[in-house]
């Protein structure tokens, strides 16, 4: 085994020639890195948010709301189909998941079934309608959405709401933020650098959902103070505090989908912030007609179920612009243009977990780990050449080209180094020289069997192999597991230790076996120096 | 005398198999006391598995005024906050629950502005934030993790040796496992995802060693064919117990220098691998292979036949 085949040679000097070139971006200021020629790698280690700092935002998609605004959408598609088919009904509302309604004329069951069934709902991806429409006793009719209904909603949720979320992030400047599914119905949202992480969630988090809704003037405030109102009217409160609720018509006019464009302004007459906006075609004959017939009254400009300001109509807005003046900040009028621009999520994101690390704390986190990992390394390196002198120092040579191999191989893969991520390379180095201490520990013992020199170092790596496999088996078993908890920091963890394990075991055996081939040739000695 | 391993008698005769049944008493009696310990005064757990928020704040020049900070988030009706300086006088964590049903992500948001309104200069360096679902999530996946990486453990030496070795192997790694939650209750840290990364590492470590110990029996047993498995253990653990003392030594080192110099996160996690090296060590000796004398292994020579299958009865 210790015969030096040039493959061997050649193995050992490229590894370490791949160490050095992917190791060196690291090391060199970023300047330097820039000017290096095409050809050599620029890659640097990728640091977790732990330490170059940065926010990580875990969102999840209020499925409760998303259900509920659907049954309500569905609701207000059976009372129009039911109302264009001139049948007459009672009871129309939701119990439980389902909405039932009770059809007045006997006669009339069959049609507003067949109605109803033919019209209600979309489909989904297997083709099937996501609405079942049945028939209950007492002349009822019960609709509700297929269980896989939800699911599909919650993905095509999630789907929009990343691209929602991407436009208003990049909208907003911050710095390569990452943004990625979790299961069905969560987004994971990592964003470096040293952005407002509450900022951040603001405009992560707001639904940003802008309706124009006409304003029911016909209802009496005792009734409204009862809570008796008409089913097609809903009660909104305003956005700014103390302000009395008000009562709209659920129907909106024109939504926020068309907008084509929306921008922070100042109002000609006051000076004050306004966000001034846009309709596209749709949008804007919509709004014309609508205005045109309701002169004199006012509508409500509703965000998220709130309404901002509510102008009485003092003649048909034809041109499809306008402005909404709602006591804003310079501020708040820019991030909700902003908002309105990167369109509305399909439903609520909860931030059920954040972690925010400063700038200034994860640098001096890395300062700490640089620190800890050169005094491992140097602790690690004295203490093994005080062991077995000549043949530690090889270990020692072994377990730099080691962690150089590390180093390049997570900055070449863009593996991500996080703080628990240095302790497994402080680990890895340490347990790496295990390998070095049985090869040498069986050539001791193969010594002391009567075997001469060289023929005791050849079997202690032949005969080390195997232990030396079983060892690290164990590591890998316990990373691979590691590494599938989750969680980023972890992961890290889980992956120096992995990576180690394979760059230990090739270092360990193969370096070390090259220079002791090389110090036997080279000195043709009688006794090693370990015996 | 330079290189020290020469120092190092290489043909030690320590008797201990003799002083198992010593050890096997202390580690029981370590065992118990974790066991009670799980339940009085019980383990601290860190938000990821409790949930809740922590913050970090700085408030630049001047030292934190912790009256005022909790004078602000009395009105925000969050139960049990704790406030406390930490390191310097200017730099403070609060603690807090999420009230139940409301958000996390809103309620850290709320409890920010009350916070900056009321001390004016602040800087938060850290937040953290772990809602009830996403916590009762990782704690599941914690436990999850680490009987996967022990039964993992148990097919894997159950493979390349036997069943008995198994068992012994995985007795071990229950005892290290339990010992070294016994010092994360005894000192009080605060149980956190990177410590069960620290417990599925000591898993790895704690294997490793009995592995080359158990390497070192299945080769003599071989070699030694009329030897007592006793004293057949007692050999091979003074075999290898310059590889055992060195590598340990190696490992402690190196952690050494991350606890004191790793900073207050890394900290924990440092100390439990450390004590976590020096206990595996111990029960690669002391608890898995004493476990396989309590069992019995079979030699080579009744391997020779194995049994043979039984006929189908009618």
């Amino acid at each position: 085994m210790l015969t030096l085949s040039r493959w061997k040679v050649f193995l050992v000097i490229a590894s370490a020639v791949f160490g050095v070139l992917f190791t060196l971006p690291n090391l060199l200021p970023q300047s330097v890195v820039d000017s290096l020629p095409a050809f050599m790698p620029h890659d640097r280690l990728n640091l977790g948010l732990d330490l170059q700092g940065g926010s990580y935002l875990l969102e999840e998609v209020d499925t409760g709301a998303l259900r509920k605004e659907r049954l309500t959408n569905l609701t207000e598609d059976v009372r129009t189909k039911l109302r264009t088919e001139q049948i007459a009904f009672t009871e129309l509302g939701l119990v439980g998941d389902q909405i039932m309604a009770r059809i007045t004329n006997p006669a009339q069951v069959d049609a507003a079934f067949k109605a109803l069934s033919n019209s209600l709902g979309g489909r989904l991806r297997s083709g099937a309608r996501d609405v079942t429409v049945e028939r209950r006793p007492d002349q009822h009719i019960a609709i509700a959405f297929v269980p896989q209904a939800s699911d599909a909603a919650a993905e095509d949720a999630v789907t929009t709401s990343i691209e929602t979320i991407r436009r208003r992030i990049d909208a907003l400047g911050a710095k390569e933020p990452v943004i990625t599914r979790q299961g069905t119905s969560r987004i994971v949202i990592e964003a470096p650098g040293e952005s407002d992480p509450e900022k951040l969630k603001a405009i992560i988090g707001k639904t940003a959902k802008l309706t124009f809704q006409m304003v029911d003037t016909t209802v009496p405030p005792d009734d409204l103070a009862a809570g008796r109102i008409p089913a097609e009217d809903e009660v909104l409160q305003s956005d700014t505090p103390g302000a009395p609720p008000m009562i709209v018509k659920r129907r909106s006019v024109v939504t926020g989908e068309m907008l084509t464009k929306a921008s922070a302004g100042h109002d000609p007459n006051t000076n004050s912030p306004d966000v001034d906006f846009s309709f596209n075609g749709i949008g804007t004959q919509r709004f014309a007609e609508v205005t045109s017939q309701n002169v004199g009254k006012p509508f409500a400009i509703v965000l998220d179920k709130k309404y901002i300001e509510a102008p009485r109509i003092n003649s048909a807005i034809v041109g499809g612009s306008g402005q909404i003046t709602g006591g804003f900040t310079e501020e708040s009028a820019h991030d909700l243009a902003l908002l309105l621009n990167s369109g509305a999520l399909p439903a609520p994101l909860n931030a059920i977990e954040q972690h925010t690390v400063g700038a200034e704390l994860g640098a001096d986190a890395v300062r700490a780990g640089q620190i800890s990992v050169m005094i491992g390394a140097a602790l690690i390196f004295a203490f093994i050449i005080l062991a077995y002198g000549l043949f530690g120092g090889f270990a020692a040579i072994a377990l730099i080209v080691n962690g150089l191999m590390i180093v390049g191989a997570m900055s070449l893969s863009h593996a991500t180094l996080t703080l628990p991520g240095i302790a497994g390379l402080v680990l890895t180095l340490a347990v790496a020289v295990d390998a070095n201490v049985l090869i040498y520990e069986r050539m001791r013992d193969e010594v002391r069997g009567g075997r001469p020199a060289m023929s005791a170092a050849d079997a202690g790596f032949r005969r080390a192999l195997t232990t030396i496999i079983d060892a690290n088996a164990t590591t890998v078993v316990a990373a691979v597991i590691m590494f599938n908890l989750g969680a980023g920091p972890v992961k890290g963890f889980a992956l120096t230790l992995l990576i180690g394990v394979f760059t230990s075991l090739f270092t360990a055996i193969l370096i070390t076996q090259v220079l002791i081939g090389w110090w036997f040739r080279a000195f043709r000695p009688k006794t090693l120096p370990i015996s | 005398m330079w290189p020290l391993i020469k120092l190092i008698p290489h043909d030690t005769k320590f008797p201990f198999v003799s002083l198992a049944r010593l050890f096997a008493t202390l580690s029981i009696i370590a065992v118990i006391a974790t066991v009670i310990g799980t339940f009085y005064p019980g383990l601290n757990l860190g938000i990821d598995f409790k949930g809740g928020t922590v913050l970090e704040l700085n408030t630049g020049a001047v030292p934190v005024d912790l009256g005022k900070v909790r004078g602000a988030l009395t009105n925000l009706h969050l139960g049990d906050v704790q406030v406390q300086t930490f390191g310097q006088p200017n730099d403070a964590v609060v603690r807090f629950q999420t009230p139940a049903g409301s958000s996390p992500g809103a309620v850290v948001t709320r409890v920010k502005g009350a916070i900056t309104q009321t001390l004016g200069q602040v800087t938060f360096s850290r937040t953290d934030v772990v809602g009830p679902e996403v916590s009762g999530e990782l704690k599941a996946k914690g436990v999850e993790a680490l009987l996967a990486a022990v039964g993992l453990m148990l097919l894997y030496i159950w493979f390349r040796f036997e069943l008995q070795f198994g068992l012994g192997a995985v007795v071990a790694l229950f005892h290290d496992l339990t010992l070294s939650f016994g010092l994360i209750l005894l000192l009080r840290l605060e149980f956190s995802l990177n410590l069960i990364a620290a417990l599925l590492t000591i898993i790895g470590y704690s294997m490793n060693d009995t592995v080359v110990v158990f390497d070192r029996l299945r080769e003599n047993r071989r070699k030694f064919k009329r030897m007592p498995l006793r004293d057949l253990i007692d050999l091979s653990v003074n075999e290898t117990l310059s590889r055992t003392i060195i590598t340990g030594l190696t490992a402690l080192l190196a952690l050494s220098g991350l606890a004191i110099f790793g900073g207050e996160s890394l900290r924990p996690l440092s100390i439990v691998l450390l004590f976590g090296i020096v206990i595996g060590t111990y029960s690669s000796i002391y608890v898995a292979s004493p476990i396989i004398l309590l069992w019995g292994a079979k030699r080579d020579d009744e391997e020779a036949k194995p049994i043979a299958p039984q006929p189908a009865r009618p």
